[in-house]
């Protein structure tokens, strides 16, 4: 990759060792991606806050750099490992409290705004399209790359902070126009969001960088939303589309058989004690609906409802609150079902949930058995 | 792709891994049943698997290894991903991709010196 001399300066110490630091990450990430040089971006969304992912070693990680180490463009942040307002109803320990309040802390002292959500395309306005971005967590920058028209590489969580640090990225393939390397046919007949979902799963593992979607036209807002989780849990793919030239692509089939065996490596126990929505975090337009499908019915079994703060605000003013919590509903703002300290092992043994990325985390990380099933079969089945 | 010396034994994996999802960060301990590593530690090893997968969060799994005194010496990948790249980065851990022939001479239990740097591979077999 070329750089410029301040570029180099920087990189051999010249600026100081957080820039030193920033520009040897940029410089992996420039061999990675095969970019020529640098651009720079106009928005970054970290990932690397959850205490339960990143643990003693990034906390003091964060600790050790927050003095020096400040953003040089507008940057936000993924969701940590729980909901301050109700924090003390879950046996969490003082010392993960402790800990978490220490990284939110070197966050905000760096300069970034702790908006605890993993989707920024759900609640902050949208750059203009053709903008340059860096987005760590996965989903959001899949949704960025596909839906929103942005660019940005799939980050990694140093990636996008060194980029946090310097305004400025590798210009990588996702960055320009790719076109897709692979065609995946969806071939399950009336899909649910579970089955987009598991396409994407799918089409993670077989697609390299863009997978473009064929036999079926581009689903909703919801829909795209699993998408995005599935394809960013299982690979490197960072972007999908429907309906372009696919011609001279490899055509694989994500058919009934396909999604089977997803269902059968992810699907792990009959019924789940708790319900978990959520993963990614739910709109605003989310939880509206999740209202309107009850119509007035409640959960037979408690349902977290994980969803960013501003999302949890609103529909606290508009009474869908206090409609969700006589319905058996707890919404959780500021964190995810992923990896949140409030679903483990040692007090849940299995999870109902919709999400083929919450599953996947839900079980492998979390330890906890999952169901899986679409919402409207959660309604259908769960509710009293 | 992250420059350094290393020498150690070849650990060979032919799936792609999800460090913030299949490994213990404390102990290197690779936790995901359906994983052809299941069950193995990765400290001191040669690490040589096809890439990186899903979560970002994946780099600081790597450094969290590091700083443990549990990570690999090396790793060695098929095809270039940011969460491994970066991780490595971070962390001091010799990275490089290497081409498909001198991924066929890598295998399980082989002595190899890493030099990513001078861009030598040496496999005792």
């Amino acid at each position: 990759m070329q750089l410029t001399p301040d570029e180099e300066a920087a990189l051999s110490g010249r600026h100081g060792d957080i820039m030193q630091m920033a520009y040897r990450i940029l410089a992996a990430t420039g061999e990675a991606t095969g970019a020529e040089r640098l651009v720079p971006v106009e928005w970054v969304h970290l990932s690397g806050v959850n205490y339960n992912t990143i643990g003693d070693a990034g906390e003091e990680f964060l600790r050790s750099i927050r003095d020096r180490a400040r953003v040089r463009v507008r940057t936000t942040l993924n969701p940590m490992g729980f909901d301050i307002d109700s924090v003390g109803s879950y046996d969490i320990g003082e010392e993960f409290v402790r800990k978490q309040r220490s990284i939110q802390e070197s966050y905000a002292m760096m300069g970034v705004e702790t908006s605890f959500s993993c989707v920024p395309y759900d609640i902050f306005p949208m750059p203009r399209p053709g903008s340059q971005v860096a987005f760590a967590e996965s989903n959001a920058a899949i949704h960025a790359n596909s839906l929103d028209g942005l660019h940005t590489n799939k980050e990694s969580a140093f990636s996008a902070l060194a980029s946090a640090l310097t305004g400025k990225s590798p210009y990588g393939p996702l960055r320009q126009d790719m076109p897709p390397d692979t065609a995946v046919e969806m071939a399950v007949p009336d899909p649910t969001e579970l089955e987009w979902g598991m396409l994407g799963y799918f089409a993670g593992r077989v697609c390299e960088g863009h997978a473009g979607i064929c036999g079926a036209e581009r689903p909703d807002s919801r829909d795209c939303k699993a998408i995005c989780g599935g394809m960013g849990t299982s690979g490197t793919c960072g972007r999908f589309s429907f309906g372009g030239d696919l011609s001279g692509r490899e055509k694989v089939e994500f058919g009934p058989a396909e999604a089977a065996g997803i269902r059968d490596e992810l699907n792990t126990a009959e019924k789940g004690d708790v319900i978990i929505l959520g993963s990614p975090q739910l709109s605003f337009g989310e939880i509206s609906n999740l209202v309107a499908m009850l119509g007035g019915r409640r959960f037979a079994k408690r349902c977290m409802v994980f969803c960013p703060r501003v999302v949890k605000e609103r529909a606290a003013a508009v009474g869908y609150l206090d409609v969700l919590e006589r319905a058996n509903c707890t919404l959780l703002a500021d964190c995810c079902a992923c990896l949140t300290p409030l679903v483990s092992a040692e007090t849940t043994d299995s999870v109902t949930t919709n999400s083929i990325k919450g599953a996947y985390y839900l079980g492998h990380s979390n330890g906890v058995g999952v169901c899986l099933k679409s919402l409207s079969r959660i309604i259908r089945e769960e509710t009293i | 792709m992250v420059g350094g010396r290393a020498r150690g034994t070849v650990m060979r994996s032919f799936r792609p891994i999800n460090f913030l999802g299949m490994i213990d960060k404390r102990t290197g301990m690779v936790g995901d049943k359906s994983h052809d590593l299941h069950g193995r530690r990765l400290a001191g090893s040669i690490l040589v698997f096809p890439n990186g997968s899903g979560s970002s969060v994946g780099a600081y799994t790597i450094h969290s290894l590091h700083s443990q005194g549990v990570a690999p010496a090396a790793m060695i990948c098929e095809r270039a991903d940011l969460t491994v790249a970066t991780g490595c980065a971070v962390a001091g851990i010799p990275m490089a991709v290497a081409t498909k022939s001198e991924m066929d001479v890598l295998h399980e239990g082989a002595r190899a010196l890493v030099d990513t740097d001078a861009g030598i591979l040496e496999v005792e077999s």
